[in-house]
């Protein structure tokens, strides 16, 4: 690997210093299961490396009934589904979170690192879409807020500018029964990159559906909020014939694309399949809540 | 460079690293710890496995420098004198390797799974180990060899 500069600065001002200086030859580091992959094979080249972990500001999963969760950034998958209260209100995360690769990665890599990675494919970020999560940014020029399916713009790019950092991740609190699920199809059974992956957060009144949000993976170049397909369910009764309304309208919006995990359209085959289910177990959930 | 302070395997080691150093390299070359094996190189195989403050962690996937002022436990440092810590003397008994290259990151991920859960039903063993691959034994003399070591059974 190339010579780098390390820093592990412990205050977000201290972060958004050295980054800012360093503009693009500066790249903050989390878990390292991403980056560091890509800095062994000479894809990224950063010559400043800031840890992030050290930083209380993105090391915290706090909630509230009221106000919901705030994710940090840093936090790793392994705290987030030992995490009793997460998996009390966010199950569809917390099975995003898990699929992460194995304990060896789960105890490293975040749901930050995930989402800023920029991998259409990223398992917690469709369950982030489905949640409506809102990413906080904080850079030289101040704090912004950016909707988690705005995140990414191409494969491996984000909005994120030089010097700035994802901080945390604000994240509504469930309504009254609602509830979230996430599934993804991979050929083994762990250890792989989501061919399709679905996440969909419902809330039902009796057997009629008030709102819902389905996040879509590895179907288009950046991870996509399923908007057509969500506001057809909603005031609608939630039936089999809302679900199967609701799988064509994300088939149609998915633009998936042939490679070696699948063709586009066994992809889009599975958008149909895996929009179904996801919307079954989050319902069958939410009528618990 | 960084002056790094850890201790491995209960003791306190100082050093001058590159920021570039991979924990992995730095067990291996800098401290001639080389029971830590590397595989793959991109944390799918696991043979790399260490603990990190107590946690198990891809070696192949960590800078030298993010153990500053942590703890980290290899192979070399379960046994205690001539005595092999259980689970190395599982796995001799129920036969737990061949070639042996995965072995050492099959124990400490083994060894972190009985830290945190120290009776474990087959299906718990198989979901822990999942990030730990081996050519060799087919597995079920790996559970085997976990099983009996928190069953404290020494012979099979
Ligand atoms: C064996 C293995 C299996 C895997 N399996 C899966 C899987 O099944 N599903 C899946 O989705 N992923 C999988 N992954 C990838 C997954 O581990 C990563 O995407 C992880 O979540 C990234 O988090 P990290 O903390 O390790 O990020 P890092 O590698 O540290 O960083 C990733 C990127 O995000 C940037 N970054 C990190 N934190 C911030 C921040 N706070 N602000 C701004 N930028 C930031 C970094 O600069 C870098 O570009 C796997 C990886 C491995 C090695
Ligand atoms: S060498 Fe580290 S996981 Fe394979
Ligand atoms: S014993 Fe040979 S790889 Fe496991």
């Amino acid at each position: 690997m190339h010579e780098i500069h390390y820093e592990a600065p412990t205050s977000l001002e201290q972060a958004v210093g050295i980054l800012a200086k360093h503009g693009d030859s500066a790249r903050p580091i989390c878990g390292g299961t991403d980056l560091l992959i890509q800095m062994r094979a000479g894809v990224r080249r950063p010559h400043y490396v800031v840890d992030v972990k050290h930083i209380a500001a993105l090391t915290g999963i706090a909630f509230d009934p009221k106000s919901g969760l705030r994710l940090g950034a840093a936090a790793p998958c392994i705290e987030i589904f030992e995490n009793a209260t997460l998996r009390r209100h966010y199950p569809g995360l917390v099975e995003a979170a898990h699929l992460i690769g194995s304990l060896q990665i789960q105890s490293r890599a975040s749901v930050g690192g995930n989402l800023c990675n920029g991998s259409p494919a990223a398992d917690t970020t469709p369950a982030l879409i489905a949640l409506g999560a809102v990413a906080r940014l904080v850079g030289p020029k101040g704090e912004r807020q950016v909707k988690v399916e705005e995140f990414v713009v191409s494969p491996g790019r984000t909005v994120i500018q030089p010097g700035e950092l994802l901080v945390e991740l604000l994240i509504p609190p469930p309504p009254p029964h609602s509830a979230d699920a996430y599934i993804r199809f991979i050929p083994r059974n762990e250890m792989d990159i989501a061919v399709v992956g679905i996440g969909a957060a419902i809330t039902l009144e009796g057997d009629r559906c008030t709102a819902a949000r389905i996040g879509m993976g590895a179907v288009a170049p950046t991870p996509l909020f399923a908007a057509k397909a969500s506001q057809a369910l909603v005031g609608k009764k939630f039936d089999a014939v809302a679900i199967e309304n609701a799988a064509q309208l994300a088939i149609e919006q998915a633009s998936p694309i042939d490679d070696m995990r699948g063709t586009a359209e066994f992809r889009r085959h599975l958008v149909g399949v895996l929009t179904r289910r996801t919307l079954e177990r989050a319902a069958e959930r939410a009528r618990r809540n | 460079m960084k002056n790094i302070q850890v201790r491995v395997n209960g003791h306190p080691v100082a050093r001058e690293i590159p920021d570039h150093r991979l924990l992995v390299d730095f067990l291996r070359y800098d401290l001639g710890l080389t029971g830590t094996k590397e595989g793959c190189s991109v944390g799918v195989c696991g043979a790399c496995t260490v603990l990190l403050n107590g946690q198990p962690v891809s070696s192949c996937l960590a800078l030298a420098v993010m153990a500053d002022g942590g703890e980290v436990t290899t192979i070399e440092g379960l046994a205690e004198g001539d005595r092999l810590h259980p689970l190395q003397q599982a796995f001799i008994d129920y036969g737990g390797f061949q070639c042996g290259v995965c072995t050492p990151g099959q124990i400490m991920a083994s060894k972190a799974l009985l830290d945190a859960n120290p009776h474990p039903t087959p299906a718990q063993i198989k979901e822990w180990m999942m990030g730990n691959l081996c050519r060799c034994t087919g597995y079920y003399k790996i559970i085997e060899a976990i099983q009996a070591a928190a069953a404290e059974k020494t012979e099979p």
